[in-house]
């Protein structure tokens, strides 16, 4: 049964669609695949084999017919930020304990309108804050990569952990995910996935639980760029239930793929080399553009002088924004409840019960930020400084670059309860440093595999684009993945 | 910036979290280094900038004025830890 969690979409899709396998076949490979590997991986916070078989059933009956969707029968995990009617969906906290909504996301709505089908929710930091997915209530993910000659376990990153161990190991076909300020595109540089964001806007939020709403973005984690581009047609919409959704056609993003990148403007910001960074994400970076320059492309140095100044201004933007999010989990209306003396005392209970260290750090500093005589020294500078991140990007494609390479992460996946991270909260920030502009910017960026480091783990690098651009960045990320082929983690578990 | 720990103390009963002395000292240093760090916005010159209010240029949608939805109290209290008849239940706040 190995061999059928090994296909991608596309060719899963191709087999089933030839009628050479069956959506229930398909998906009671991927079920066994997780109840082999949960209990090491941690992959899955919840499973739904009843839901995933009916809707194999009825994958099959619609092949049968001629009325298959796009995604018929292809086996989706869903990160656990997504509303699934009736189904688990707790962000991975304690506060949302015994939480299934009445409701659908637009995001899993259009999936399962084109066929696909549900096979359980995904780990994931608390309400997505996290780099390395051990915020999570439900313990860490586990990444499927081990160093060569190492026994220790790895973090897959975060938020979107649970997402990249899924595709990576292969529990699922494809997953959805979300990136606030790099959680998809960190995970899947971490676990030699392809994850993109797209830009903010392109995918609804309605039924997404909210962490940063100016920030929050959702996009798939999958095994290759062609995949990503397929699941990416299917979650996009125009969506009259979030008003921040835009009217702009969804492109077949699939037919980017196999576009030459010929006499393309690629821009190399200088901002992005900083202090600390490795060698070999250096050596990965001038790699990667010695692959677009054969394939074509032109080179060009450019500036975004305003890089730096991304993380800190993210830091204020982002808890203020979660602080007014999270300000619904009272112990009222849904989730954990810890009685109190009194009204007061049962909502000051509830949520130093329900929300874990780092929630209550980042609803700290949003609730400070925000506070009375605070508001313009720190939320509105904030948001200054965003329009002055947003504008470099808006220079350097006014000159005529086309997209931006660049790395995604410092370093290679680092190891579960690192001392030095866990010891100091602005150091894991720190992981974000090349992801969080473009959210800062609401741009489009792709993490592609590009290499494995000396340790054997991989690395990724970025694409950055314009905004709704974002066939652009399959084209390009494609390129790269033809040049630097695909990256699997050896089966241990 | 810096905190001090009657500033956390009065932050968090803001933020609706009980927090013990011990939650409240450690809080301090955290707050602390993350504002510390923030504090690097200082050297930036926003004169005549503008602040980001829509971080993709786009006029706000509306939607006609008229009732959508609706009819549901049951999907709505479903999930509550405590009802009655289709009420949120709470601890006393009237005496």
């Amino acid at each position: 049964m190995s061999e059928l969690t090994s296909l991608t979409i596309a060719e899963a899709r191709a087999k089933l669609a030839a009628k050479e396998i069956k959506a229930v076949e398909l998906t009671d490979a991927y079920l066994s695949a997780i109840e082999g590997a949960n209990g090491a991986l941690n992959a899955y916070v919840a499973v739904t084999p009843e839901i995933a078989r009916d809707m194999a059933k009825t994958s099959d009956a619609r092949i049968a017919d001629g009325k298959a969707g796009v995604l018929e029968g292809i086996p989706l995990g869903v990160k656990d930020l997504f509303a699934t009617r009736d189904v688990h969906t707790q962000a991975c906290s304690h506060i949302l304990d015994g939480f299934k909504p009445k409701y659908e996301s637009t995001v899993t709505q259009n999936l399962w309108d084109a066929g696909a089908v549900m096979l359980g929710k995904l780990n994931m930091d608390e309400f997505a804050m996290g780099s390395s997915n051990e915020n999570s209530y439900y313990g860490p993910a586990v990444n499927p990569w081990k160093a060569e000659g190492s026994d220790e376990k790895r973090v897959p990153g975060g938020s979107s952990g649970g997402s990249a161990v899924a595709v990576a190991a292969k529990l699922c076909a494809g997953a959805t995910a979300t990136d606030t300020g790099g959680s998809i595109r960190q995970p899947a540089a971490f676990t030699g996935t392809v994850g993109i964001k797209p830009t903010y806007g392109r995918c609804s939020r309605f039924g997404i639980v909210a962490f940063a709403s100016s920030l929050d973005q959702a996009g798939p984690i999958a095994r290759d760029v062609r995949d990503a581009a397929i699941l990416l047609k299917s979650m996009a919409s125009i969506d009259p239930k979030d008003t921040t959704s835009v009217d702009l056609p969804v492109p077949d993003y699939e037919k980017a793929i196999g576009g030459s990148v010929k006499g393309m403007k690629i821009g190399i910001p200088r901002e992005y080399r900083i202090e600390g960074m490795s060698e070999e994400i250096e050596a990965l970076w001038q790699q990667g553009i010695a692959w677009l320059k054969e394939a074509g492309a032109e080179i060009v140095d450019i500036s975004l002088p305003h890089t730096k100044y991304a993380l800190p201004a993210y830091y204020i933007v982002a808890p203020a924004e979660a602080s007014s999010n999270l300000a619904r989990y009272d112990g009222v209306r849904y989730g954990l409840r810890v009685d109190g003396k009194d009204i007061a005392d049962m909502y000051e209970k509830t949520r130093a019960a329900g929300f874990g260290k780092e929630v209550q750090r980042r609803i700290m500093i949003g609730t400070y930020v925000l506070s009375a005589g605070y508001y313009d020294a720190y939320y509105l500078k904030a948001q200054k400084v965003r329009t002055l991140i947003k504008r470099d990007f808006e220079l350097a494609f006014e000159a005529g670059v086309d997209a931006i390479l660049a790395p995604i992460t410092p370093s290679s996946a680092f190891a579960i309860g690192d001392k030095e991270l866990a010891a100091d909260p602005v150091k894991m920030y720190q992981q974000d440093v090349f992801t969080i502009t473009l959210n800062m910017a609401g741009l489009p960026g792709i993490s592609v595999p590009a290499g494995l480091d000396s340790k054997g783990l991989p690395l990724g690098l970025q694409v950055i684009g314009k905004p709704f651009e974002e066939e652009t960045l399959f084209k390009t990320a494609h390129v790269i993945e033809q040049a630097a082929g695909k990256f699997t983690p050896a089966k241990w578990w | 910036m810096s905190v001090d720990l009657a500033t956390v103390k009065r932050v968090a009963r803001l933020a609706r979290i009980a927090v013990s002395e011990e939650d409240a000292a450690r809080m301090t240093g955290e707050l602390n280094g993350i504002l510390g760090f923030v504090e690097q916005l200082d050297e930036v010159d926003v004169t005549g900038v503008e602040p980001m209010t829509s971080v993709m240029p786009m006029a706000m949608k509306k939607r006609a004025d008229v009732v959508t939805d609706g009819g549901k109290a049951d999907a709505i209290v479903a999930n509550a830890p405590a009802t009655d008849r289709n009420f949120f239940q709470v601890p006393k706040v009237v005496e």
